[in-house]
This record gives C-alpha cells, structure tokens and sequence, in this order.
C-alpha cells in the first residue's frame, strides 16, 4: 500500500474558495458593466478592459519580479480592474486609467503584501490618485457623455439648487462614472452577492440609509434627499467598494459602523467640501479605521471573558 | 443572556444510518496499546505465552485516571511489544493471537450493586472510557464525591460528524441498555432529570429515545439543530439546559455530567453481565471502501482487517481516519489497531485526500462568524504568527474546540486549526514560563 497522507483535522473543506467568491463579485458587476456600456458607449467597455488588462498584467509582472507565487488565479486582480475601470468617467484617457490600474494594484495591493493585506481599498485609492495626478480628472470624473440634456453631474446640478429626475437617476441616464449611474444594474449585483452570501447587506443598507437620512435632515426635503441618495457614486460604493473583505471590518456591529460612518462622512464633504463627490474619501478613512473598528467589536468568547 | 451559537452545515453522508451493525469474525491478532484512554497508560500484566479469554485483564490501570484494558479475543498473548500510535509516539502494547474460539473468561460475573461507591468501581472496572471520542476515563467523570451537586445528566446522542452512525445505532439498537443505564445513574447518583440531545435529522433514534421519556417521566428529548457541532460538551450544555460553562470550567461545576449514549451502553452492559469493553460498534465508509457498513469489531483488530470485512477497497486509499471528517485523525497505516474509543474509520481516495492548497487570507471574517464559540480564528493566526503570547490569552484560543468549523468555511483553505494547536502550545509554555517566574520571587 501506498502511504498514507497525514494531515490534521478537518479533512474536508467547503467548496467555496477565494476564486469562486471573486468570481460570483465579477458575475455581480456584469449587469452594471453592460448598462455602463450601452448608457456611455463601447468607450466605456473599452476604458474598463484596459483597467482590467493592466490590473491583471501588473500583478502578474509583480509576482514574476519578486518571485513570489502567482496569485491571478484568484481572479481578485480582475475584480480590483473592474471596480476601478467602473468607477472612471468614459471619456478619460486610455493610458491614465492604465496607470491608475498599475498604480491599485503594485502600490496599494501588492507592495501591501497583496490579497487580504492591504489597508486602503485599491480601486478606490487608484481612482484618488488620478484624481489628484491627473488633475483635469477632478472634473473629468463627473463629465456628462450620453446624457439626457443638462451638462453637470446631478449632485452640480443639485447643488447649485437645480432638479433632477428620479427616473433617470434609477435608470442611469445621468452624467457620471461608468458604473456608478445605473442604480438598478447596482442593486441587482447587490441582491446576487448577498444570495450567495458573498457579502452582508449590514454594510450597504447601513450606508445608503444614513446618506438619505442626514441629506433630509439637511435638505429637509425627501425627494432631494433620495436624489442626494441616488446621485454620485453612493450604490457602486457601499454595495461593492464598502463590502470589500480586506478593507473593512470583520464583524457585523463593524460592519454597522463602518456603514452609518462612512455614510456620514459622505454627506459632510457633498454639502460642506470643495469636491462635490466626497464617497472616495469617506471610504478611505473608514479603511483606515477598520482595524480598531475590528477591536472595538471583538466578540466575547462563548463562556469566557477577555482576560 | 442568549447566544446564538454558529456552527456549519456540513454534508450529511450517512448512508449507513439504516444499516443494522454486524459482527466481525474472529480477527487472527490483536493489538492492544496500554494507552486507548487521557490518562496514565495501563500497565500489561500478562506475559508471553500466557492464555487468555475474552474479558481477560490484560493492562491493569495505573493511578486514577486510566482505565483497564481486557482482550477481546481468546488465544495466547504472543509478546509485548512497542508500537508507534497515530500521534507518532511510542506505546507498549498487548499482542495477542486469537485461537478462534471466542471463549469468555470464566471469572466474569456481574458486579455487585449496593451504592455510590460500587457504581463507580464497577464504571472503573468496565474499562469504559468517554466512547465518543474523547477516551476520557468515565469513572473518573462520575466520581463526583459530592452528588448533590448533580442536576442534570445530559446523554449526547448528537453525532454531528458526517459519515458516522454508530451512535445512532446504538440509540436505535441499544435503548434498553441506554434506559437500563439511565435508572443505575437515578439509582445510585442520585440523577433526577436526564436530557438526552438529538439532532433533528435522526428521526429513528429520536424516536426510540421518546420511548424511554414515555415510560420515565424524569427523561427529556431534546431535539438540537442539525448544524454542526452539536457535540462539543459546552454546546450540548448550553442547547440541553441553557446553561454556559465558563472558559476553562467543567460541565460539573454547572451541575451537569455529560456522557456519550454509547458510554451509557457499555456501562449497563458491564453492570449486567459483567463483560467489560471489548467490542466497539465502527462505522466503515468513504469514498475508498467498497461496502460500508456498521460493524461490531473486537477492540485491538487491525484496521486493515476491518476494512477487508467491508468488501476490501475500491480504489486505492490516500488517507484513512480514526473517527470523522471534521475531527478525525489521520492514520500512518492500516496496520494500526481499532481502540476504545473508535467510533469510525474512514477511507478516502485521491480526490478527497487532497488538501486543498491554501492561499493568502482574504480577511473576509468566515472563520469569526461560523466559531460556535466566537473566537476569531484570523486573530489568532496573526497573533500567533508574531508569537504574541498575551494576545492569544486575551483572543482565548485555550476554548478552542477544535471543531473544525473555521478551517472547514474559510475561503483560502488557511490551515486555522493547525494554528490553533501550535497557538494553544506556545500558551500554555508561556503560562508556565510565567507562573515559574512568579514562583521565583
Ligand atoms: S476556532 Fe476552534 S472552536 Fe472556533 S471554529 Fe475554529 S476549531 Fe472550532
Ligand atoms: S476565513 Fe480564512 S480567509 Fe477568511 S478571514 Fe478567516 S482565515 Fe482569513
């Protein structure tokens, strides 16, 4: 006979794997990257594909330069390509959303240590950096490419004291990034992930509720409220950037306050920063906290307190 | 205060659930290591050459917790010899050759019944060890000294593990031996209220177990959830009775004393008869063996022989298992024998021999929501991984179980209860680092 394999306990494991979960995040995106293609254009897929192509490649390049395992494989690099590629205007240039995608991945992900170590959420962090290297990108971010009629942004548009459809706002026929109008493509990706218990809804409801709230309470308006709510990057970033396992906290209470925090920070900057879109640092200083956020909600072991 | 305890859903697989056990034949040999049991080993007290019959004292115990060990054959004791168990330790053990005959000892009689004390010499006697898995000596479980500090006895009748059922045939087979068991303890340990726990998915054995509460008004079946584990003594305390036992604390010092149903078995088999332990009902199964079954093996046959009893294998087994998937240890090799508390053996093929390979740690929390006691396996690792002692005893992994659940759910297949054990070693090294040093001063 053979020998016989060793090996402690347990000896199954569940059929679930990082590929698979980063796999069910790509199907979940696959509504909002069509929407984003036939509202802005093949542009849009064509932006999106570099990001990913480039995600891809760099972290491939990373593992072959530092001889460490190849890690593609767990699909989390074409994720990061999307969610970056989704989060840019269509009509920025090629060789920008390249090096921001080079920027997400080697900067903020690899050198990190990769997968699961890094602090700061690579897409989003990708998407400061350009904002802040690229300056015209500040504003190119918010451009209106297949709009319907007005050429600002709804949250301009609003506030500057001006209206917006709702239905357009539902439906992404608005001026934006390319994955970040189309509410409806949005929510369905989010329903799929918390199906198949990729993530919680702790995290987006928690988000997108506060956001409603504190604009109503600052507008004192419900229906600008929930056009505050639908405008902006608010649903691509609390279903899919706020939900993303390495930057945010572990535990359901965490992930409660990590969802009412980021929400808050969001509204201060719309209606008391110099950008008119404040998710992306919301979100980054949340990250930041995540770690004693994690503390703060350590659960107590069953039958013994912490020493 | 409530808890909402996780756990897993795990595959079921028990499709011999409904298969009546069946008596192996006489094996050709036996081996028996003087350490089937927590404890000190026992210490052989027969020599080569010797005659013994099945119920013959071969290992006599060796300072209060240990247990006697008795052949479960007839024949001649070849030698005693060292074997290496599936720990890799060293381990003296009785050899014996079987003549065939199956004849019992002439000197078995049933134990004389008056009181608390002849209880417990009579358990000690037995050779009864916690048969769930565990292997610790029941005798010493039972010696409670004081009785009235019992309220509950608290029968674990939840075989979570997947594949196996031998616990759940000896509910279904074995109830009278379970009731007759359940009025000794009434009788001599002064038990009033005995909770029997089931998972909800053995219908049969929940069946025969509402039998008995029908007829003794001070039992109760409790029906668990079908989530895994079920099993772990605080889990079974806290769904049984509500009660959570303390980080570091025994089911007694809430009052309750948990035993395993097929320990309540033996332990009215011994009290009636006589015979101690030397038969051990074995779930045979996976993916390798040709016919499962539930067989009724002589402790000490060879697992090899076993599992020829089952239709040999249908592909080549990569990895066989004292016990179940989830918490089961892995075998060196086939040679090795069934022991007390062996309640499975398990054949696998290639393609569930194989680790899956593990990957960097998503941080995605799985490990922290599915622990049924709310540990954070990933914390531990991290702690662990800078060797930061003090932080594993406030992240608590000395209440670690064990269970499985965190390896089992996480994503990038992190070896978490491996580190668990190295984590609880490099603790209690230091808690005794630490209490040296305060013994110093
Ligand atoms: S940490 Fe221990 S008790 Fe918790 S799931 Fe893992 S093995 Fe089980
Ligand atoms: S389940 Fe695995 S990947 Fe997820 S946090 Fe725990 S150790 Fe990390």
């Amino acid at each position: 006979m053979s020998k016989l394999r060793i090996s402690v306990s347990p000896h199954i494991h569940s059929p679930i794997t990082t590929q698979r979960i980063m796999l069910d995040v790509i199907i979940a995106l696959i509504p909002t990257l069509i929407a984003g293609t036939v509202i802005f254009g093949l542009r849009a897929l064509a932006v999106v594909a570099v990001c990913v192509a480039f995600s891809v490649l760099s972290e491939f390049i990373f593992n072959k330069i530092c001889k460490k395992e190849l890690t593609i494989n767990d699909l989390s690099a074409v994720v990061t390509g999307l969610l970056l590629g989704l989060g840019l205007p269509a009509n920025v240039p090629l060789w920008q959303a390249a090096v921001g995608a080079v920027f997400a991945i080697v900067v903020v992900k690899c050198l990190f240590g990769g997968i699961g170590q890094n602090f700061a959420n690579p897409a989003i962090t990708g998407r400061v950096f350009m904002i802040i290297t690229f300056g015209s990108l500040a504003n190119a971010a918010y451009p209106t490419v297949v709009d319907t009629a007005s050429g600002a942004t709804p949250l301009v548009t609003l506030s500057e004291g001006g209206s917006v459809e709702i239905t357009d706002l539902i439906l992404g026929l608005r001026g934006g990034a390319i994955g970040e109008t189309c509410t409806i493509a949005l929510i369905i990706g989010g329903i799929y992930l918390v199906a198949r218990k990729v993530i919680v809804p702790h995290t987006p409801v928690t988000f997108i509720a506060t956001v409603f709230i504190l604009s109503f309470a600052v507008t004192l308006d419900a229906y600008t409220a929930l056009c505050y709510t639908l405008s902006g990057g608010l649903f691509i970033s609390a279903i899919f950037m706020a939900t993303d396992y390495s930057t945010t906290p572990l535990t359901k209470w965490g992930k409660v306050i990590f969802g009412v925090g980021a929400g808050a920070l969001t509204v201060l900057i719309r209606f008391w920063g110099v950008y008119p879109e404040g998710i992306s640092f919301a979100i980054l200083l949340m990250n930041i906290l995540s770690p004693y956020i994690d503390k703060w909600t350590a659960k107590k072991p069953f039958g013994g307190v912490a020493k | 205060m409530s808890f909402y305890l996780h756990g897993v859903h795990l595959p079921h697989r028990k499709k011999t659930s409904d298969m009546e056990p069946v008596r192996m034949s006489a094996p050709q040999k036996i081996v028996l290591p003087m350490s089937m049991h927590i404890g000190a080993p026992a210490v052989p007290c027969v020599k080569a050459g010797d005659h013994v019959d099945i119920g013959t004292l071969v290992g006599s115990q060796s300072g209060y917790v240990s247990s006697p060990i008795y052949s479960s054959v007839s024949g001649t004791v070849k030698k005693i010899d060292d074997i290496l168990l599936s720990s890799g330790k060293p381990c003296p053990a009785v050899i014996v050759e079987s003549d065939g005959l199956m004849t019992f000892d002439q000197n078995i009689a049933p134990p004389e019944m008056n009181g608390y004390e002849d209880l417990i010499a009579a358990v000690k006697a037995s050779g009864v060890v916690g048969l769930g898995g565990a292997g610790f000596p029941t005798h010493v479980k039972l010696d409670v000294k004081d009785i009235s500090k019992i309220q509950e006895l608290i029968i674990n009748g939840a075989e979570c593990e997947p594949y196996i059922t031998s616990d759940t045939r000896t509910m279904i087979d074995k109830a009278h031996e379970i009731e007759n068991a359940i009025s000794i303890f009434e009788k001599f340990l002064g038990v009033k209220k005995t909770i029997i726990g089931i998972e909800e998915n053995k219908k049969k054995a929940i069946a025969k177990m509402r039998e008995i509460a029908q007829r003794n008004p001070r039992v109760e079946v409790k029906v668990l959830p079908g989530v895994y584990p079920q099993g772990g003594e605080k889990v079974l305390v806290y769904h049984t009775t509500g009660k959570v036992i303390p980080a570091g604390k025994l089911p007694l010092d809430v009052g309750c004393i948990v035993c395993n149903c097929t320990t309540m078995a033996a332990i009215s088999n011994f009290i009636k008869t006589g015979i101690p332990l030397v038969n051990k009902c074995v779930t045979v199964d996976g993916s390798a063996v040709k016919e499962p079954k539930n067989v009724i093996v002589p402790i000490g046959t060879p697992i090899s022989d076993v599992f020829e009893f089952c239709g040999g294998f249908s592909e080549e087994p990569q990895k066989v298992l004292y016990g179940g998937p989830m918490m089961g240890i892995s075998v060196p090799d086939t040679s090795l024998p069934v022991l007390k508390n062996t309640n499975a053996l398990l054949a696998f093929g290639e393609k569930e021999a194989k680790r899956p390979q593990s990957t960097q740690c998503i941080h995605c929390g799985l490990c922290v929501s599915h622990c049924p006691v709310s540990l954070s396996p990933v914390g531990i690792a991290k702690a662990y991984k800078s060797g930061n002692a003090e932080a594993l005893a406030k992240l608590r992994v000395d209440i670690c179980m064990e269970c499985g659940c965190c390896s089992y759910v996480c994503p990038a297949k992190r070896p978490l209860v491996e580190t668990n054990k190295m984590s609880k070693t490099l603790l209690r090294e230091y808690m005794d680092a630490q209490k040296a040093k305060e013994g110093a001063k």
